[in-house]
């Protein structure tokens, strides 16, 4: 991955929509048995198959710190989780109102956006997409997501506040190059403001307090995690009790979403992917 | 005049309100009145004395204090707003909810970048950010529709300013931090958007929580400025001057 290469793609409009059409039309016709071996592999270090091998043996060495090309697939793989599910959703009669309609569709093409623009970045390196099954039966879920708009909801509120996780805990990675981190940082924030939406039309505040969530309990971990959205101390600093005026506890966790690792996020992932 | 002071040869503050004019009749088109309002303020003013205007630094020092105005600001302006005589009445009761959560994590971000600027500068606070004073100018905090515009300007302008400064940042830690407050500022602007949209604070029938306008309808990429933007465009609430040589601002 090089950022030269990067730039190339993207400045090139009519490059990414042919990169995307001629992958739309190759993803389903390439060999099966790509996909198989893949399966088994977790899906953020899942490149192509001649870069997986060195994607697994670099994430041995240095199982903190990704390479690009890694965070860049990882990022596409949740992408291309969202694109899936919106597109599903939009496409299902009867689903979502007529009056939440707008709302989809301006976050669905968002999806579709970051989907484009990611394998624009990647290139050759782009992973296929997986198949998904938004069930959650790979889980071992058996969800009603796209006949109950409530649990459409509240998978929409589960994706979106992972994603945010998601980004924010590949940033440290991404802190040498300036380019991509600062794409990274865009994307964070509009999955951000995706979560906060869907959050508020289900009831719950855009903000997170502590780990609290109304999601079924087979997603607490959108919400735990090592650094989970309890936290409360920044920067080396507990912060808990310091602000007793100003909503306490509750108010420091709201204040600020905290990371999730690459394997965390595709722990929960996993639920949905067939392979 | 604030009392930390740090000399530099500073080019007059006057070069970054032309930055300001002209931010504030484009990318912040539809808000720019505001800022024009707090802006024009200073223009009959003296020019500060050189040697008593603060510089934000360099390097992450730099960046912390410039997120330490922006927070600031921030805290600021909620603290007018829940404080207003008619805030009871001007917001309903869920609005009122929205805007004190607000109110309580800017003055949560506000106090902790004291903190932590504090720490990082082994409790040498001449290097600190001081206290800033503000002016919203013709802003009236009885006013739903300018409370809330305004709002959403901040919050916006937060976000194009994270987004655009992580790059910025040298250390993985402040830079994590900064990633955890700048998603809960996007949050904050969506929920703020989707208010003023539907005039409801129960989500749903528009796209403006992130709308074409914020978030680039041909990539999906929310908005990304550098500070030399960001400073120009707040300034015209800011009214206790600072610079920032090392991003060209000064």
């Amino acid at each position: 991955m090089n950022i030269i290469k990067i730039l190339d793609h993207l400045s090139d409009k009519e490059l990414l929509s042919k990169t995307s059409s001629r992958r739309d039309s190759f993803d389903h016709m390439k060999n099966m048995g790509k996909k198989i071996a893949l399966a088994s592999i977790p899906f953020g270090l899942a490149a192509t198959s001649s870069k997986t091998k060195a994607a697994t043996m670099s994430m041995a060495s240095a199982s903190m710190m990704a390479t690009p090309t890694e965070i860049l697939n990882f990022a596409l793989t949740l992408e291309y989780l969202e694109r899936n599910f919106y597109r599903m959703g939009l496409d299902t009669s009867g689903l979502i109102p007529q009056e939440d309609q707008a709302v989809f569709a301006q976050i669905s093409q968002h999806e579709d956006d970051h989907v484009d623009f990611l394998l624009a970045a990647l290139g050759d390196d782009a992973i296929d997409e997986p198949t998904f099954d938004f069930t959650g039966a790979p889980g071992g879920l058996n969800l009603d997501t796209f006949t109950n708009y409530q649990t459409f909801l509240a998978l929409s509120q589960g994706f979106e506040d992972t994603g945010v996780r998601a980004y924010k805990g590949q940033a440290g990675a991404l802190i040498d190059d300036d380019a991509l981190l600062t794409y990274a940082l865009q994307i964070h924030s509009v999955e951000a403001r995706h979560a906060s939406q869907v959050r508020r039309m289900r009831g719950e505040k855009g903000w997170i307090i502590k780990s609290e969530n109304t999601l079924p309990s087979a997603f607490s971990a959108i919400y735990g995690g090592a650094t989970p959205e309890s936290n409360t101390t920044q920067g080396g600093v507990n912060l808990s009790g310091m602000f007793p005026n100003n909503g306490g506890d509750n108010a420091i966790t709201a204040a600020f979403d905290e990371p999730l690792t690459m394997q965390e996020v595709v722990d929960i992932a996993s639920i949905f992917i067939v392979s | 005049m604030k009392n930390k002071i740090k000399v530099h040869d500073v080019k007059p503050i006057r070069n970054g309100r032309r930055q300001f004019l002209k931010l504030s009749g484009t990318a912040l088109m539809g808000t720019g009145l505001l800022f024009m309002a707090g802006c024009s303020d200073d223009d009959d003013g003296p020019n500060p004395d050189p040697n008593q205007i603060f510089d934000l630094g360099t390097g992450d020092l730099g960046v912390l204090n410039y997120a330490y105005a922006l927070e600031q600001l921030e805290a600021d302006f909620y603290s007018k707003v829940v404080n207003d005589a008619n805030f009871t009445s001007t917001f309903s009761a869920n609005e009122q909810q929205v805007l004190i959560d607000l109110y309580n994590h800017e003055i949560i971000h506000r106090d902790f970048f004291k903190v932590a600027i504090t720490a990082a500068v082994n409790n040498d606070t001449s290097k600190l950010l001081p206290e800033l004073e503000f002016n919203y100018g013709s802003l009236n905090f009885g006013n739903r529709d300018m409370v809330l515009a305004t709002s959403q300007t901040l919050e916006d302008t937060g976000v194009a300013a994270y987004n655009g400064a992580g790059k910025i940042i040298s250390d993985p830690g402040y830079l994590l931090v900064a990633g955890k407050i700048v998603s809960v500022e996007a949050r904050h602007a969506s929920a703020i958007r989707n208010i003023i949209a539907t005039g409801t604070v129960d989500g749903g029938d528009s796209a403006a929580f992130a709308g074409d306008d914020i978030v680039d309808p041909m990539n999906g990429l929310g908005r990304a400025l550098p500070p030399s933007e960001i400073i120009s465009a707040a300034g015209g609430f800011i009214v206790t001057p600072f610079t920032y040589m090392e991003q060209g601002v000064g």
